[in-house]
């Protein structure tokens, strides 16, 4: 199987006054058609940059380099921005976290849902009506006819999202990048939204990359994740891999600082990582973990710490790959060593 | 365990700059600012040396030496650099002088103004509701208002003189006060810091005082900046129109006034302060935009 | 003397008008809608529920912040309409969401820690220093930090202050509101840990408001879930989690996302639409998304069902 979308040593270095901000340094993945991809990490990681970087919605002091960035087998890198232009909302659709913001507030649902259609598939306005209807039901939206009359503001937050959804799907893409779509929303439409993009993912056959800082989000709809820490994937593999043996000591901690029901007693302590982030401006060398790491040593400090693949895998599909100096039977006796 | 950490400064020991810190150096790297208070500070200093400044006596007139021109021009003399005017008092010294009144218009107008038009803004932002109503329908009132008819009814009314045109104006100009801090107030009054402040149990003035107006303080001296400039304009104006400040005085409207019969013949006569006046209302908005882009970078395009 | 209840409201209701245009009479929002509860001291009650719930309402309410429409709150057994907005602010202090919003840019951190001493002219001015330096102790902020301003700290650090500034006068009860919902996982449980840590130390009664369940979960001792301005179901949290009773609160609860890969995502079966609070449905206002619903339920209102351990509000508990 051939990706959908593949990216090779993606770098995005951003100009400040103190110097360069490495904010993504080298990293590649892929995503398949059906797949789930999650990247996950904290704020600051270059999470959503990356996803940016995909659409090639950077800020323009923004500086993007990579070894190879295809898209269904053809070069990004050499699109112009008018056929990039084309690929956002007809081939590649983005869902934001924040649904109000992105859409227009002065045009009615319908106006918004059926323009990237007329635009980039030249329907009629019949035709895109009906297709507008056709998704709005299909996401779960009830009177939808009545609702194209509608005004984005009239809309709750769940509702809001549910429309960007929709009309992320007008086009049938064949890539969905959601930036945190479920962070601004209540539990109870999170559970519904995952659930809705899940399904849809699977019945139109799409990509899926989710960016997500939830860990919780990530067991339960990824097939594989990505887990970046200071602008590098620190840890990769298929989902039940990462959760059930997380290797590289970033992961372990990220898992050790959430409580879990019924898992974790009452009050508690919670595992804690210490320190901050690194400041990615300037020569970064060696594990950008390594401050904050309990396990580390003067090997940490030294260059060209390669992700590599986990030990012991035979089982086919299964990925792991991981980021650290340690052997992964060393990381994963740590783990039990801690518990 | 020792852990290398040469190449990764101590995150703990990276602070970021002060607020006041980042201000300074900002600052000092925005030209436009640079230029405006430059240009601003001259007239300060030229305003307040005015007396050891000047060559002459802004008043002493002699009717042997009117109208000489300035330096530059061919019948010019170092004598009187910017030449004389149609009672041949110095120029120069008219306008050291002029930019005295010009600025405590300006500021005075400006204070005047400014605490009417904050107090007003701050309440209706603070408060809301019906406080918010009433002071939003007195700014519509104001606004409908032309202000130089205005003004010139009242000075036409209650005769004029340099308070009382520096009221009349305080009291007209206050509305973009009002406009600007009303809105800014409604943000800040939605901050968590306001409400932890009110659950503290700070008096609403305490709130105020220290919570709402250290951080409406840009948008504050950026419209105080731009409300000097619009005085200034306006006090020309009404000097011009023989409504503001009266003869002997040295005002540069009223120069340009009494210069405007021999703009044809001798236009510097009107070139000159027509100048500062430009000069002034130059700086002190190049200024304004200034201040806002340093305090506020985030609002920068 | 002390008393169980340590915060008690009797019957709270909450009602704005809301105006639905020029020439159209108000329409009221009842924002909280007949709510009692009793918080015992020591206890932390967590208070869960959709946004709209009427949480935030409530919570300023039980700060003083505004004044119920109809209903008592009670602090330490005193009415809290009686007491000075100081005595109230040395007994309840909040900790806000966002810490980037919470704390003053303007001012340094020494000057945020010291405004509750300031503001209650607290005794011996020349101790305060010493004051604000032990409490940012309590709380793992260095000394060093005194001077700095809050732009210049981390979210976990900042909101490390504003924990600071709401026990320096050491109060006996914080409400919380989404202590943790702004500040990264890695920062999230350092702060959680904080506050069980605070509470042991200086015995103190938490109400945390939280739509992070797992949060609730790891911290509360009892948990109060509301729907609509009315509290649906307060049980102890083991009970709850173990054997909710509403409907409401067990589909709340099945929305929880464990880090579990073996595990999918289950329907909660709520449906797309918050009910709209002007206009709620008739009888139980959660009857239109109620996946248990019975004949009765849009035409009459549940009553509180006493449970033993909490109160359930529905139908299906009647006798």
């Amino acid at each position: 199987m051939t990706a959908l979308f593949e990216v090779k040593n993606l770098t995005i270095d951003i100009p400040v006054p103190s110097g360069m901000l490495h904010a993504v340094r080298g990293i590649s993945f892929e995503a398949m058609r059906g797949e789930t991809l999650c990247i996950v990490g904290e704020s600051g990681c270059g999470k959503s940059l990356t996803s940016l970087a995909m659409m090639d919605l950077l800020p323009t002091t923004a500086i993007r380099n990579a070894e190879k960035m295809t898209f269904q087998g053809q070069d990004m890198r050499s699109f112009s921005e008018h056929q990039m232009s084309d690929i956002r909302g007809s081939q590649m659709g983005m869902i934001f976290q924040e649904p109000m913001t992105s859409l227009n507030p002065s045009y009615s649902i319908g106006d918004q849902l059926t323009e990237m259609l007329i635009r980039h598939k030249n329907a009629s306005r019949a035709e895109a009506r009906e297709r507008a209807i056709y998704l709005l039901e299909k996401v779960g939206i009830t009177a939808a006819a009545s609702r194209l009359n509608q005004y984005p503001h009239q809309l709750s937050g769940g509702l809001r999202q549910r429309v960007m959804i929709a009309m992320m799907l007008m086009c049938d893409p064949a890539l969905i990048i959601a930036d945190e779509p479920t962070t601004a929303l209540d539990v109870t439409i999170q559970a519904q939204i995952l659930l809705l993009l899940a399904e849809l993912q699977k019945e139109f056959d799409m990509g899926l990359i989710l960016i997500t800082h939830d860990l919780g989000v990530v067991a339960r709809v990824a097939d594989r994740v990505a887990v970046m820490y200071a602008g590098e994937i620190v840890e990769a593999g298929t989902a039940e891999e990462i959760f059930n043996r997380p290797t590289h000591p970033y992961t372990q901690g990220l898992l050790d600082c959430i409580p879990i029901p019924g898992k974790t007693a009452r009050g508690a302590k919670l595992g804690a990582i210490p320190g901050i982030v690194p400041s990615l401006v300037g020569v970064i060398e060696g594990c950008s973990f390594r401050e904050r790491c309990k396990y580390a040593s003067d090997a940490c400090a030294k260059p060209g710490i390669e992700l590599v693949p986990v030990s012991g895998i035979v089982e086919e599909h299964v990925t792991h790959d991981y980021r650290c100096v340690l052997s992964a039977d060393q990381c994963v006796e740590n783990l039990a060593g801690n518990a | 365990m020792t852990v290398n950490t040469s190449k990764l400064p101590d995150p703990a020991t990276i602070l970021e700059p002060s607020p006041t810190q980042l201000l300074t150096r900002r600052a000092f790297g925005h030209t436009g600012l640079m230029i405006g208070g430059g240009i601003l500070l001259i007239m300060l200093i030229m305003a307040l040396f005015a007396p050891i400044l000047a060559p002459f006596d802004p008043y002493d007139q002699d009717l042997a030496q009117r109208l000489i021109p300035p330096v530059w021009h061919d019948k010019g003399s170092w004598g009187h650099p910017l030449g004389t005017d149609n009672l041949g008092r110095d120029y120069i010294t008219r306008i050291i002088y002029g930019a005295r009144i010009s600025l405590l218009i300006g500021f005075s107008a400006m204070l005047i103004s400014g605490v009417l038009g904050t107090a007003l803004g701050v309440a209706a932002g603070y408060f809301g509701g019906r406080v918010d109503m009433v002071i939003t329908f007195l700014i519509t009132t104001r606004l409908a208002m032309p202000v130089i008819l205005v003004a010139l009814a009242v000075v036409a009314l209650l005769g004029s003189s340099l308070q009382i045109v520096i009221w009349v104006l305080g009291l007209l100009i206050w509305d973009r006060f009002a406009v600007v801090m009303r809105s800014a107030t409604q943000q800040i009054r939605t901050m968590d810091y306001v409400t932890s402040a009110r659950a503290l149990g700070c008096s609403t003035l305490r709130i105020i005082l220290s919570e709402i107006l250290p951080n409406v303080a840009n948008a504050l001296i950026v419209v105080a900046t731009l409300e000097v400039a619009h005085a200034v304009l306006l006090e020309a104006a009404l000097s011009f129109l023989g409504l503001g400040v009266q003869p002997p005085e040295p005002s540069w409207g009223l120069m340009i006034s009494e210069g405007k019969s021999h703009m044809f013949f001798k236009p510097w006569v009107i070139a000159i302060p027509g100048t500062a006046i430009f000069l002034l209302v130059l700086a002190i908005n190049l200024l304004g935009d200034g201040i806002r882009d340093v305090t506020a970078p985030e609002n920068r395009n | 003397m002390t008393t169980p209840n340590v915060l008690e409201i009797r019957d709270i209701y909450q009602t704005y008008q809301i105006s639905k245009g020029l020439f159209q009479p108000k329409k009221p929002l009842h924002a909280v809608n007949g709510v009692s509860l009793k918080v015992a001291r020591g206890e932390v009650l967590g208070l869960v529920g959709e946004s709209g719930c009427g949480k935030s309402t409530l919570a300023k309410i039980l700060l003083g912040l505004l004044k119920p429409t109809q209903g008592e709150v009670l602090i330490d057994d005193k009415p809290v309409a009686d007491l000075d907005r100081l005595d109230i602010a040395r007994m309840v202090q909040p900790i806000f969401q966002d810490p980037y919003s919470s704390l003053n840019p303007r001012k340094s951190v020494g000057s945020i820690i010291s405004l509750p001493l300031r503001v209650q002219n607290a005794p011996n001015p020349e101790t305060w220093q010493k004051r604000v330096e032990e409490t940012m102790d309590l709380v793992g902020l260095p000394k060093r930090v005194y001077n700095n301003y809050p732009s210049q700290m981390s979210g976990g650090q900042r909101q490390r202050v504003a924990i600071a500034r709401a026990l320096i006068n050491r109060p006996q009860v914080v409400i919380c509101d989404e202590p943790t919902s702004a500040l990264d996982v890695s920062v999230q449980s350092q702060i959680l840990n904080l506050l069980v840590d605070l509470r042991q130390e200086l015995g103190l009664t938490y109400v945390i408001i939280s739509h992070n369940l797992a949060v609730v979960e790891h911290i509360a001792t009892r948990v109060a879930v509301m729907y609509l301005g009315r509290m649906v179901e307060v049980a102890d949290t083991d009970d709850l989690f173990e054997a909710r009773q509403h409907p409401y609160s067990q589909a709340l609860l099945n929305s929880v996302l464990t880090p579990d890969p073996s595990l999918g995502i289950s329907d909660s079966h709520l449906g797309a639409t918050y009910p709209n609070p002007i206009d709620p449905p008739s009888g139980c206002t959660f009857h239109p998304r109620c996946a248990k619903k019975m004949a009765h339920c849009d035409s009459e209102a549940p009553t509180p069902i006493d449970t033993g351990s909490g109160v359930v509000e529905c139908h299906l508990y009647k006798d």
